[in-house]
């Protein structure tokens, strides 16, 4: 087996591989074409078998499976990417920047000697590694480059299409001595939050809101707005946060993702996060104050103006 | 226990702005305390309330400026600040490596028993630093933690940590550790006014490179800028123009034809 330029590690939950990891791989050989080299996938704990089945797309070299433990263990997943690494020398580790991602790949770059760029929205290689981000609330994209010929990287979900087809990959089980029982880190279980009387996935048309609301009392303004319109109220993570609406409201990576016929978003910047959420939506409007926000960037359509204007005469109008 | 509390003064683009070269024009910046590390510093103090934590120290890497934003910190309730900076770090991209050696040697120092970090600075977003530090001085971690229980005779903290799409993890954390902190962990606090007065007498240390042990060689960082400029527009959403009335109005037109039925 030949060295590979890039190793990708696959991420899974309860079972099932994230969109995530098809995406990995479609990077992933696009790198590994830029370097010269081969694509690896490493697979880690729970089924990898079949995991490793469904990796298996075009352009995949190899498919390294690690046979430990079930769910996501950071100790596992660092111990058995750095014995991978060890093994085959690959010039690039690359990661998801997903909430587990992040709560290995910084301890993966730390302990091997790495640089590290995390959030990844394009990559290129030319003798060196060219990294484009996004900076400011996605308000800036800024390309970084990267000194050294070893270096790991977070890419962000959706960015990448998903690597498609049936690949010819060799399968192999690697031998890694990680125990997940010396783990300093124990998952105990999982919870899943945020069920309640309103389902924001199932409504045809979302009013959501933002932290340009700026007091809680504001909020009977978009209620308002609402019920003019038959609509349902979502909003950003901050209303929750600040705890003026309970969780299933909040759209969003961490929320629901929605995808409702109209999106109306009400004083909310459109932080990756946000727009991970409702980007597909069959049509997003916008109002804010800041022609820059990134939300415009994804809208069909957008008042630039201030939503304590605006709202109430959007009000009347359905009055 | 001792905690420490990274934070981070960020920068905020205003609504207008300029990209001069590899930088947006200082006069359209403003400055802040880093979201995530508002309730980093909420969870510290907590701690030296419930009795729990002897001393909150605040970290902070950052130019003399920074130290209007630490003082947040201090008027929230941290016992006293430490801040890193030095001349030669001033121009250059700071990467997580380099982050950490200047973190790792106050650390040493201080000797915490945990150490409270944000999820990411809203500036840069790296998200990198807390569990990078981890690893460096050989503490237990956890990312992105919205839920936060500390046994401390048992040594473990108790966390949950927020995955995506509505589900928690639920895991059980050795102390010492680092813990990332995500926001609507706690409501974090506003400074009183007596707490501001009281930080105004509150120690913050300053160190340089040296008093840290450190050259310039060492945090010579192996990320540059190399261009940054504003992201083209997915879509060409049609701004509808006019007062707030006539918007409005537009507006409403656009909805109904969308199906839209009060
Ligand atoms: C791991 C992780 C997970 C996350 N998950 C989520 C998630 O699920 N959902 C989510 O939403 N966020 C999530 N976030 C947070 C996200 O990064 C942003 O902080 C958040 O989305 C910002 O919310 P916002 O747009 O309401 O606030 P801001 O970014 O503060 O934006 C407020 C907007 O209101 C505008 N405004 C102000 N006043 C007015 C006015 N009078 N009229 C009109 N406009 C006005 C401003 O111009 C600004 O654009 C997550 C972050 C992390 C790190």
């Amino acid at each position: 087996m030949a060295d590979p330029a890039v190793l990708a590690v696959a991420e899974h939950r309860r079972g099932e591989l994230r969109e995530v990891s098809f995406e990995l791989l479609t990077a992933g050989r696009e790198l590994a074409d830029a370097i010269g080299g081969e694509l690896h996938v490493a697979v880690v704990s729970g089924d990898v078998e079949s995991h490793a089945d469904s990796l298996n797309r075009e352009g995949v070299d190899a498919i390294h499976t690690v046979p430990v433990g079930e769910e996501f263990d950071h100790s596992v997943y660092q111990g058995s990417v750095e014995a991978l690494v060890d093994a085959h020398d690959p010039t690039t580790v690359l990661l998801p920047n997903s909430v587990n991602g992040l709560d290995y790949a910084p301890a993966v770059a730390e302990s091997l000697g790495i640089p590290l760029v995390t959030d990844a929205i394009d990559v290129a290689y030319d003798d060196a590694l060219t990294v484009t981000r996004e900076q400011y609330g996605s308000k800036v994209e800024t390309t970084l480059a990267v000194e050294g010929d070893r270096f790991a990287l977070t890419i962000r979900g959706g960015e990448w299409p998903a690597a498609t087809g049936t690949g010819e990959a060799t399968v192999e089980s690697f031998d890694v001595d990680v125990d997940p029982s010396d783990s300093g880190a124990r998952v105990q279980g999982y919870e899943e939050v945020g069920g309640g009387d309103v389902d924001i996935a199932d409504a045809d048309v979302l009013v959501s809101v933002g932290r340009g609301i700026e007091e809680e009392e504001n909020l009977e303004l978009i209620f308002d707005l609402a019920e003019a319109m038959d609509a349902t109220v979502s909003s950003s993570r901050p209303i929750v946060d600040n705890g003026w609406l309970p969780k299933n409201r909040q759209v969003g990576q961490s929320g629901k993702v929605v995808t409702p016929d109209v999106y109306l978003a009400i004083g909310i910047s459109g932080a990756v996060q946000h727009v991970a959420g409702m980007k597909g939506s069959e049509t997003i409007i916008a109002i804010n104050t800041d022609p820059n926000a990134p939300i415009f960037d994804i809208a069909d359509y957008g008042i630039v103006g201030d939503l304590f204007d605006v709202v109430p005469e959007l009000i009347d109008d359905f009055e | 226990m001792k905690v420490l509390v990274t934070v981070k003064e960020v920068a905020e683009v205003g609504d207008d702005f300029a990209i001069e070269g590899t930088e947006i024009a200082e006069s359209d910046l403003e400055y802040d305390l880093n979201e995530w590390d508002d309730y980093a510093i909420e969870a510290g103090v907590r701690l030296a309330e419930d009795g729990i934590a002897d001393e909150v120290v605040a970290l902070t890497i950052g130019p003399e400026r920074s130290e209007e934003t630490i003082r947040m910190a201090l008027a929230k309730g941290a016992d006293r600040a430490v801040r890193v900076w030095d001349d030669a770090i001033a121009d250059s991209f700071l990467d997580v490596d380099t982050k950490v050696d200047l973190l790792e040697a106050v650390v040493d120092e201080e000797e915490p028993d945990l150490v409270l970090t944000g999820v990411q600075a809203a500036d840069d977003a790296f998200g990198a630093t807390g569990v990078a530090l981890a690893e460096r001085i050989g503490f237990e971690h956890a990312a992105v933690v919205n839920d936060l229980e500390l046994d401390a005779d048992a040594g473990v903290a108790n966390v949950r940590r927020e995955l995506e799409g509505g589900v928690e993890e639920l895991t059980e954390v050795d102390v010492p550790a680092v813990l990332t902190v995500q926001t609507g962990l706690n409501e974090p606090r506003y400074a009183s006014l007596r707490g501001i007065r009281q930080a105004q007498r509150k120690e913050i240390a300053t160190k340089d490179l040296a008093d840290v042990g450190l050259s310039p060689d060492d945090v010579e960082g192996a990320l540059t800028v190399t261009s940054m400029y504003e992201p083209e527009s997915e879509s060409d959403a049609e701004i509808i123009e006019g007062d707030a009335d006539e918007a409005a109005g537009r507006l409403a037109e656009v909805l109904r034809e969308k199906g839209v039925e009060a």
